[in-house]
């Protein structure tokens, strides 16, 4: 990727905002809660973000006030329930800046929005011989689906492979990319490595050869301003429960010329037309896949998720967690016993890595009793571990109301884990 | 520092974790079997040599994982010599008990695998701790299942 296209990149997403920790932190009231006797850290943010009471607030809220099943009642509440539902579409249109409203797919998460592509769109249109190019740093979520598709249709799935720093090898993915290609599904950034990933450029390239792109956006939702008409994306999936909003609710955006000709996932209430004995015919998008009593409360919360988002400024956001993403890697940088995983020109939100002589089990639960929150193991993405020729890592991950100083926790948790193993 | 952390990681833990004791191929054994604990990555494989009458006669183990699982397999290994099948689920049984803490009878005598007491602060950790027996007794059972902690 050229150096240009590299700092578009970027600036879609570095603001010059100030942020104001503590009146974010004072928003978070799981923030006050002390584990094992200390002040909570919570740097387990790509696992699943904290929420803050604009959301919570907006489930209470709907459920004291707005709650009938949408789409169906005469009555007053179900009018209620359904226009909070589908102003909650809005929101999500907005958020990732889709053209049209019935592009957004209400669906549980990032999982269920990438096994909805592969069922719906990969059934449909992948041949014997077709080609799925997946890249090496995918979670689990964006690799499973496409194995599962392809074993049914005859279709190959195929490793776009990266470097040891963590970025796609262009080249190589340029050689991949071929008239047998048909998907390319590629995480925006990965959750492992912390790595942003050159969407736009993967995607033009994908279109020059006709093949579509699904972009797994679960790590970039809570970080980059997302951008899917800039991006030129086909597919775009992510959850709510890592960028503030509650679990069971996330969207898969789709280009309404492809959603409109895909053939329902599931069936049931919602997705039909008129159903008799001698055959079905199926509502229009985005209703199609949403078979069944949608999760409304939920998609209630994650528009206020998103509404969170908009007031505390996205581009402040990943300006202040870049800043504790640069601290993070300074400080680490002067350990050498700290071995780190991704180191990506372009970051977001993770910080990955192995200390010598420790392993991460153990380091997670040492950091643990000082009140530390990280996650270890291999964080859905094995073939990562297998890249790095390592079991498990370490990582830190942000989110908007994290600070200097908590890092300096875990870096003093850090040094009780060497203490205690004379390291 | 806490004093949990401190029983968890003792220096004999520490110090089985960095020097596992039998370690490495049993060319003699006539059964083996392998354990995942696929939340960590954790990976052992062990190897038993038991005898006609039930007896475990060598057992080696070699593998990845954290201090936990790498102490308790390598004191496991120590004690499952000469050890009968019975005798070491009975083994097993009493150490299940002491790191979930669900005994109520008076402590059973476990020996030196009471180093590993201080696993039962961390529940988390238990599996850790005891997936090298269920992978031991796997082995020396003749399943060719894997052993998974989940
Ligand atoms: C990059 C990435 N993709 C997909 C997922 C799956 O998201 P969910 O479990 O919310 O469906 C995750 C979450 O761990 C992720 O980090």
């Amino acid at each position: 990727m050229s150096e240009t296209a590299r700092k578009e990149n970027f600036n879609q997403y570095a603001g010059n905002g100030i942020l104001d920790v503590d009146a974010i932190r004072a928003q978070f009231p799981i923030l006050q809660e002390k584990v094992h006797g200390n002040d909570l850290v919570y740097l387990d943010n790509g696992a699943s973000s904290q929420k803050p009471l604009a959301v919570t607030e907006a489930l209470s809220r709907y459920y004291a006030s707005q709650h009938a099943n949408v789409h169906r009642g005469v009555h007053e509440l179900s009018d209620r329930a359904t226009e909070a539902y589908e102003n909650a579409r809005k929101i999500a249109q907005k958020f990732v800046n889709a053209r049209h409203a019935e592009e957004i797919i209400f669906v549980r998460g990032t999982t269920e929005g990438l096994n909805l592509v592969a069922e719906s769109y990969g059934r449909d249109k992948l041949q014997p011989g077709d080609e799925i190019l997946v890249s090496e740093m995918e979670h689990h979520s964006n690799i499973v689906p496409w194995q599962l598709i392809a074993e049914r249709t005859g279709s190959v799935v195929k490793m776009i492979p990266m470097d040891d720093a963590g970025e796609i090898l262009f080249d190589e993915y340029q050689q991949l990319v071929s008239e047998k290609t048909r998907i390319v599904a590629v995480t925006y950034v990965a959750n492992s490595l912390g790595t942003v990933n050159p969407i736009r450029e993967m995607t033009s390239l994908a279109h020059e050869v006709g093949a579509v792109t699904v972009i797994d956006a679960a790590q970039a939702a809570p970080h980059v301003a997302l951008d899917v008409a800039r991006l030129d994306c086909d597919f775009l999936a992510l959850s709510g429960h890592k960028m503030y909003g509650p679990t069971g609710i996330g969207i898969l955006y789709g280009k309404r010329e492809l959603l409109s000709k895909m053939p329902p996932y599931q069936g049931g209430g919602e997705m039909i037309r008129q159903v008799t004995f001698e055959g079905s015919t199926y509502a229009d998008i985005p209703h199609r896949f949403e078979a069944g009593t949608p999760n409304i409360a939920d998609a209630v919360g994650f528009g206020a998720a998103c509404e969170f988002m908009w007031e505390t400024g996205i581009d402040t956001i990943a300006r202040h967690e870049q800043s504790l993403l640069d601290y993070i890697h300074e400080r680490a940088n002067q350990m050498d016993d700290v071995r780190m995983y991704g180191t990506a020109k372009l970051k977001a939100g993770v910080f990955a890595f192995t200390l010598n002589g420790i392993h991460a089990h153990d380091i997670g639960t040492i950091l643990d009793r000082q009140g530390v929150a990280i996650r270890v193991g291999h964080h859905c993405a094995m073939p990562v571990m297998r890249h790095f020729n390592i079991a498990a890592t370490a990582r830190a991950s942000f989110a908007v109301y994290n600070t200097h100083a908590e890092i300096d926790r875990m870096f003093d948790a850090l040094d009780d884990a060497r203490e205690l193993f004379g390291v | 520092m806490m004093d949990d952390l401190k029983a968890l990681y003792q220096e004999v833990i520490i110090d089985h974790s960095r020097n596992p004791r039998n370690f490495g191929q049993l060319e003699s054994a006539n059964c083996h079997a392998e354990g995942v604990n696929p939340l960590c990555g954790d990976e052992l494989t062990l190897q038993c040599l038991v005898d006609d009458d039930e007896v475990i006669k060598d057992v080696r183990f070699v593998g990845q994982g954290c201090a936990i699982s790498l102490a308790s397999a390598s004191i496991m290994t120590e004690m499952l010599k000469n050890l009968s099948k019975a005798e070491a689920e009975a083994l097993f049984e009493k150490f299940r008990s002491r790191v979930t803490g669900l005994t109520h009878t008076e402590p059973a005598d476990i020996g030196k695998l009471e180093v590993l007491s201080g696993v039962r602060e961390f529940p988390t950790r238990v599996k850790c701790a005891t997936l090298p027996w269920h992978t031991a007794l796997a082995a020396i059972n003749g399943s060719d299942e894997k052993v998974t902690t989940e």
